[in-house]
């Protein structure tokens, strides 16, 4: 029944889950507001802002497209706590995702590493560019043609067009 | 009573629908005029009986008649009369009954304002329109019908959705269907130019109003979502990258890809076939859009099990819709020729460079939105694609075209000489990078692209104004003569600058946004101060309140700037009792300098509460460039050439001249 509300409604994301029963659940719920708690953050600032770019990449796993940064489910609280447990053990950031990655799979990156499977996803956009930029070069090319000198417009002719509601200047090369 | 006249209003619609989209293709193939102008009444008609219809649900609404399922599932009589109306749109079947309305209301304006088409094309048009109607008004009817009445009747709604519960969010479906669904009018003129194998230079320019009105409503439409997402989620994100947001996202791009090319065809004759592509590509995705949106399948995948109905319901109206006009297309395009010679450095290149960028980068978001699906269905795997992705495949196109859109402006048609306008346009450069390095010593301690990017957006919008500077020989003519030129230049031509020029600075909003911005998360107790980039933020306290329908714990804050006051807030969290639902209304000290923006938390165990603290440095520059693309939009409509010949004003004015 909540699924197929209006549009604008499923725009609102904050902590829906991913089953329509957990949906009617979270929505029957006081929502608790905002997602990174007092409690979590680190004392070490360049630590927490590691943390927090981390947190942006990784999905929350009960959510409907969110990530753990944005989210005020308790899965994504405890992500949270594990990366930021990681760092604080000296982790670099990608031994981070390794470690994230290895327990919770690749669905938790909000970036998929590149791999056959998302080879398309990467490559889709580049290959497009240059099918299409080769394509309109083409036409661009083709379409050269040494231009004729074309006379210049009469009076009668401009008045005409201005009749048209045209610009005349608009059609004709501007000047030198 | 006046639920089931709604009712019967829709058959009837859906009746009139049917024939305006058999009727006039008929009197068009055999040239007959009465059949043809049939079109014109069926889509007055039409528009009248799902007009009627709409009132009668928005009538159930503002009456709060529970009888009615969907005023029960998405109303209370507690509800302010303002979110009663928007309740009308707030649910699937009134939604859906009002993209069918905004249908109807386009294919009225053409009926009633598109004089000057020729007849045939008008006819076809309109029923090609009439077919989308048919289709969606069957949806309506079959699966989703709004009239549908309960019994025993409750005694009182469930009530909207809270959240939906604002101004920004009930203004937004209005407009954001005024833009999608307005596609559909270029679509049905593609179609029909397509059936009488013919797109010229005129066709072009019967198409490009509709086109630019959709356009221009659906900016407002996608900036309205993205304020709203920046107040009322609490932690004053504007943008995400979700499904339903790149599926508005996706026509607009398509749009303003086909805003430009039609200008190449009105100018040149040249990019027909291309545009007409675009035209089918635009509305193709709104469906897709509608498809997404409505059948809950990029939501989740369960939501879509569960009622599969209606998502089969749409997605065959889209396979049919796609699949028959590129199949026309592919039958008839190769039939226009191109006319039109350009040299590689012209106005037309630029034109296919802008057009080749966003259509990439509709593709990407494309790829992005839909890839997880793919892969859950050919490989079982699930993967994720979020913001990361889109930020990475998206931005870079962006900047090229930032960079090259005041070139390509500037460029004459035909024939340019790239030297020549790279002269006209060191000004432009070397004032935006001014503006970077001035921008680098203010902000400083920024990421190192900040500087660049705000260059970048100085860049688009003093492209513009040098290049309007030019066109009217400013500092090269007299005062007079130049003032006499900018009072000559078409509106269309002021609509393309503030339209660029909006681009530049929403560019500006967001790179202030993404570099600069701070943020603070504590736990303060009352009295505390926070520091923030150079403000300081006093906690005041939290008091209860009382909302029309809801209560309020309202967090007061104090902001001092140099020990100075300068505002005090309140930032609100809404508990609605009929939903049991909470919001947050974030408190915002809002400048074009940068907004104060803060969020109170949960109360916290030792008594004090969670705070949350940004300061976003031009977020509103965002919206305020939407809104001048949007002012370029509609300035553009207003140009004398798209209204010649309509209301015959023109004509009777040149009479006694000749």
């Amino acid at each position: 029944m909540t699924h197929d509300r209006n549009m604008t409604q499923c725009r609102t994301r904050r902590g829906r889950s991913a089953t329509a029963a957990l949906l009617i659940l979270a929505l029957l719920m006081p929502l608790p507001v905002g997602a990174v708690q007092p409690s979590e953050v680190l004392a070490d600032p360049a630590l927490e802002q590691r943390a927090r770019d981390l947190s942006k990449g990784l999905r929350c796993l009960v959510c409907r497209n969110q990530s753990i940064d944005d989210s005020d489910a308790e899965l994504a609280k405890d992500l949270r706590l594990v990366v930021r447990e990681r760092l604080v053990e000296g982790d670099t950031n990608d031994e981070v995702l390794d470690y994230v990655v290895a327990r919770y799979g690749e669905y938790v990156l909000l970036k998929p590493r590149f791999s056959p499977v998302s080879a398309a996803l990467w490559l889709g956009g580049p290959i497009l560019l240059l099918i299409g930029g080769f394509v309109a070069w083409r036409q661009i090319a083709r379409r050269e043609v040494e231009p004729a000198p074309t006379a210049p417009l009469t009076d009668a002719e401009r008045i005409r067009l201005r009749e048209m509601g045209i610009d005349p200047d608009d059609l004709t090369d501007r000047p030198a | 009573m006046v639920a089931e006249l709604g009712h019967f209003a829709l058959i009837l619609a859906f009746a009139v629908a049917i024939a305006q989209s058999i009727i006039p293709l008929w009197g068009a193939h055999k040239g007959y005029a009465e059949p043809m102008r049939f079109a014109e009444s069926a889509a007055m008609m039409s528009f009248l009986l799902i007009g009627f219809s709409f009132a009668a649900l928005t009538y159930a609404f503002i009456n709060s008649d529970f009888s009615l399922r969907v005023v029960y599932a998405n109303s209370h009589s507690d509800k302010p009369y303002l979110f009663k109306i928007a309740g009308v749109w707030g649910n699937h079947e009134g939604s859906m009954l009002l993209w069918v309305l905004i249908l109807a209301l386009y294919g009225a304006l053409v009926a009633s304002f598109g004089r000057n088409i020729p007849p045939s094309l008008r006819a076809r048009s309109l029923a090609v329109q009439a077919m989308v109607a048919v289709a969606f008004l069957a949806f309506i009817l079959f699966t989703s019908n709004p009239f549908e009445r309960m019994d025993p009747v409750p005694v009182n709604g469930t009530g909207l959705n809270p959240l939906l519960q604002d101004w920004a969010l009930a203004a937004h479906p209005p407009f954001l269907y005024m833009g999608y669904v307005g596609l559909s009018m270029p679509f049905s003129f593609a179609v029909a130019a397509l059936i009488e194998g013919r797109v010229d230079a005129a066709w072009a320019r019967w198409v490009r109003p509709w086109t630019l009105l959709a356009w221009s409503t659906l900016t407002v439409g996608i900036a309205l979502g993205s304020y709203w997402a920046y107040y009322e989620l609490g932690w004053g994100g504007w943008w995400f990258w979700d499904p339903v947001e790149n599926a508005s996202f996706m026509p607009w791009l398509v749009a303003a890809a086909l805003l430009h090319s039609a200008v190449v065809v009105e100018k040149r004759s040249t990019l027909k076939s291309w545009t007409i592509l675009l035209a089918i590509i635009a509305f193709s995705l709104s469906l897709v859009g509608t498809f997404i949106v409505r059948s809950g399948l990029l939501t989740s995948v369960h939501a879509f099990a569960n009622d599969p109905e209606r998502g089969v319901f749409i997605l065959g109206i889209l396979v049919i819709a796609t699949g028959s006009s590129l199949a026309l297309y592919a039958w008839r395009a190769p039939q226009m020729a191109p006319e039109g010679v350009f040299a590689p450095v012209s106005r037309e290149s630029g034109l296919i460079l802008n057009n080749l960028l966003l259509s990439v980068a509709t593709a990407v978001v494309f790829i992005g939105t839909l890839y997880p699906l793919f892969v859950e269905a050919f490989t079982n795997e699930k993967i994720s694609v979020g913001p990361p992705f889109f930020n990475m495949g998206f931005t870079p196109l962006m900047i090229v075209m930032l960079m090259v859109m005041p070139i390509g402006a500037a460029l004459p048609w035909k024939r340019g000489d790239l030297p020549r306008v790279m002269k006209k346009l060191w000004t432009a450069a070397a004032l935006s990078i001014g503006i970077g390095a001035m921008f680098a010593m203010w902000r400083s301690g920024g990421p190192i692209f900040a500087p660049l990017g705000i260059a970048l957006a100085f860049w688009a919008i003093f492209g513009v104004i040098v290049d309007v500077a030019e066109r009217v020989k400013l500092g090269r003519a007299p005062a007079g003569e130049s003032l006499r030129r900018l009072a000559r230049l078409p509106r269309s031509a002021w609509g393309q600058a503030l339209a660029h020029i909006g681009m530049g600075v929403t560019a500006f909003g967001i790179v202030g946004i993404t570099a600069w911005e701070t943020e603070d998360i504590r736990v303060a107790k009352v009295g505390d101060m926070i520091p923030l980039s150079g403000y300081e933020i006093r906690f005041d306290g939290v008091e209860r309140l009382n909302g029309p329908n809801y209560r309020i714990d309202g967090g007061k804050f104090t902001v001092f700037q140099d020990g100075e006051e300068i505002a005090s807030l309140l930032s609100e969290k809404r508990f609605y009792p009929v939903q049991r639902t909470q919001t947050t209304e974030a408190a915002i000290r809002a400048s074009l300098i940068e907004d104060i923006y803060i969020v109170l938390g949960d109360r916290q165990e030792d008594g004090g509460w969670a705070v949350r603290s940004y300061v976003k440095p031009f977020a509103n520059w965002i919206w305020i460039g939407a809104l001048i693309m949007t002012l370029g939009g509609v300035l553009s409509l207003t140009d004398r050439r798209h209204r010649v010949g309509a209301p015959n004003r023109k004509k009777t004015a040149m009479v006694p001249a000749e």
